[in-house]
């Protein structure tokens, strides 16, 4: 190991816990313990392990060694996959669970790596986070066969999700297409323009607050089945929960930004004989939209639960709501898994893509900008 | 309004017809503003006259009421009594014809407006075409010196670049009235040589009237045709210094170690500490 190599942190010891692993019963068949010699296929993949923890600083970069090491992860979180499909039992496995736990502290490492590159593979980072933490998911309910009703694997709920796409996509329709864009648009909408109506007339606003923290404080169970009473089965009564839970804080935090100029660049948009409206346009608006992306970010997922909640409460026989309540009293978990899954998808790609526009439009704002 | 400015050295003879026509005309000018527990009497009985091409620094210890003398002329505060007349109107008659330019102690750049598009604000709000707009923020920038600025951002400029971008905006719609509210305090000495020396040649070149906040002593003497020496609570004039009588009009930085120099900052800073006296 005579290359020199770029200056990078030295690896912490943890991840050798896994040398124990040996010690212990890496898989039962039939009641009888097996240990590491006697299993090929568990032995080959611990020893790749190993060598790719040996073999760490010979890639010439953080990247390589990084490459390497994820190797070495995969080949432990494959292990007891491939065990469980020779027909072992895993729940006294010690020795394998300790090589897994010492394989994930590895990973640990190979983030931390990612996370000090420059550029585009950053991003790899949280990506292999989410997939480890699937794969430690599918892994630990296999192995300690954890019942489908409580924790169905991830393996399951993607079965589930094949097999009823079409099923999915008629909920995500109704659920998120319908009622929570329209919702969403017409309670952001709201709030944004009662926000500049009290602006400009001060008393609204002292009359609305109060009403704005009531409103933020009736929980979404209480008003939904009255908004189906109202509004009938349809998305209507979706949309107007959502609206509901969205307008004001929207209102809150448009006030908020349009309060947020300074003092000295009103004077100069006064000085210059700048009326309300283009003070407003030129300089209130753009001091504001930090506030009021904000609002949007919380509340897309506001929108989400309460169109989810509202359709408990009533709704034709499509959607994400009235799936997850029917399913489960079929005790049909791992359909119940895939709308949440189809659920938080959605709602963190709403998210992101708000953050995303946010970050392009605000790029001048402290928090994003670069020298 | 002229579109075009006069170059920036280009000296302007002064003024032949005998008495200057007066811009700024502050009578008995009161200010006490309201504060929560007690009253402040920022400004007691003021009276100031400012002719065409003055240059006027306002020179006091913090709290005389500088800046709210300066902010009732550009209609930013309402007097409690007295009378204020800008160009032979109103403050706010004033204001609304776009009379002055205010530099304000911030730089109060507008973050995500580039340089140059901060500059052409104002263009922007009095409706100028887009070319035009552009072609004078360039100048004035070019004026203020930071040619080759214009696509960067405020907040990618030092303090001084800052100052001088936002000197360049309220140049930009060619007032004739220039109201600056210390707007070098914050800088380094060399910087603010630098910028003492730029800003008198562009009066020079321009024959604007100024109206000039400052802590220091010998940048009001360098800068101005008169001094006003103000005192705190309340705030009132003290002394008003001519400086023309004994100064060259043209002036480089040297001028500074001359005796006339010497002896209009003395006097200045004997005016200060007299208003000192009055407190304790
Ligand atoms: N908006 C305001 N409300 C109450 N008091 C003020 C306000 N603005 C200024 N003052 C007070 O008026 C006095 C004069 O202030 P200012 O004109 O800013 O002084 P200077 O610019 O000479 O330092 C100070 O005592 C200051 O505290
Ligand atoms: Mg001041």
């Amino acid at each position: 190991m005579s290359r020199s190599t770029m200056p990078r942190p030295i690896m912490a010891p943890w991840p050798l816990v896994m040398l124990a692993a040996p010690l212990l019963p890496f898989a039962a068949q039939d009641g009888a313990a097996l240990y590491l010699p006697q299993l090929p296929v568990a032995l080959a993949l611990f020893a790749l392990t190993v060598a790719t923890i040996l073999a760490r600083r010979l890639p010439g970069s953080a990247l390589g060694e990084a490459l390497l090491l994820l190797a070495g992860v995969a080949a432990a979180y494959a292990a007891p996959l491939l065990l469980l499909n020779q027909g072992n039992a895993l729940a006294q496995a010690g020795g394998l669970w300790i090589y897994v736990a010492g394989a994930t502290l590895l990973l640990w490492r190979v983030l931390a790596l990612l996370a000090g590159i420059a550029g585009p593979v950053r991003l790899a980072g949280p990506a292999l986070f989410g997939l480890a933490l699937v794969m430690l998911w599918e892994i630990l309910t296999r192995g300690f066969q954890v019942p489908t009703i409580l924790l169905p694997p991830p393996s399951l709920v993607a079965t589930a999700f094949a097999a009823n796409a079409a099923d999915l996509w008629d909920d995500f329709r109704q659920t998120v297409l319908i009622s929570v864009l329209r919702g969403y648009l017409i309670g952001c909408g709201a709030g944004f323009l009662v926000a500049i109506l009290a602006d400009r007339v001060p008393f609204l606003a002292r009359g609305l607050l109060p009403l704005g923290n009531l409103a933020s404080a009736v929980p979404v169970v209480g008003i939904a089945p009255i908004m189906v009473m109202w509004f009938g089965f349809d998305w209507q009564s979706k949309a107007a929960v959502i609206v509901v839970m969205t307008v004001f804080p929207m209102l809150i935090n448009t006030l908020a930004g349009l309060q947020s100029a300074d003092r000295i660049q009103l004077d100069l948009m006064r000085s210059y004989g700048a009326g309300y409206w283009r003070t407003l346009a030129m300089l209130r608006l753009p001091c504001a939209l930090p506030f009021l992306f904000n609002g949007l970010k919380i509340n897309s997922t506001l929108a989400l639960i309460g169109a989810i909640v509202a359709e408990f409460f009533g709704t034709p026989v499509v959607g994400m709501g009235f799936r997850i309540s029917t399913q489960v009293a079929r005790m049909n978990l791992d359909v119940v898994w895939a709308t949440i899954a189809v659920a938080a998808l959605t709602g963190s790609l709403l998210y992101g893509a708000l953050a995303l526009a946010e970050r392009h439009v605000t790029a001048w704002h402290p928090s994003f900008r670069k020298r | 309004m002229p579109a075009a400015q006069p170059a920036p050295l280009t000296l302007v003879p002064p003024a032949a017809d005998a008495a200057p026509r007066t811009i700024v005309d502050v009578r008995n000018l009161t200010l006490t503003y309201q504060a929560a527990d007690h009253p402040v009497y920022a400004l007691s009985d003021v009276s100031l006259s400012i002719s065409k091409g003055d240059f006027i620094s306002l020179i006091g210890p913090s709290g005389c009421g500088k800046t709210t003398l300066m902010r009732v002329v550009a209609d930013l505060e309402q007097p409690t009594s007295g009378e204020v007349t800008v160009n032979g109107m109103t403050p706010e008659q004033a204001r609304l014809k776009r009379a002055y330019g205010y530099v304000f102690q911030a730089p109060a750049l507008y973050p995500w407006r580039t340089v140059e598009r901060n500059v052409m604000l104002p263009l922007e709000i009095m409706g100028l075409p887009r070319a035009d707009r552009q072609q004078r923020a360039r100048e004035q920038l070019d004026l203020v010196g930071l040619s080759g600025f214009e696509r960067k951002f405020p907040w990618q400029l030092s303090g001084g670049m800052q100052q001088r971008v936002s000197i360049a905006r309220a140049l930009a719609f060619n007032p004739d009235l220039l109201l600056m509210d210390e707007p070098f305090g914050a800088l380094d000495e060399i910087t603010r040589d630098h910028l003492n020396l730029q800003l008198t040649r562009l009066w020079l070149g321009t024959r604007k009237t100024c109206i000039f906040v400052t802590h220091s002593i010998a940048e009001a003497v360098f800068l101005s045709t008169r001094i006003v020496v103000m005192s705190p609570r309340p705030g009132r004039i003290l002394d008003v210094i001519d400086c023309d009588r004994d100064l060259p009009r043209e002036r480089t930085l040297d001028i500074r170690e001359s005796p006339e120099f010497q002896r209009i900052a003395h006097r200045v800073r004997e005016g200060l500490m007299e208003g000192h006296s009055y407190d304790d």
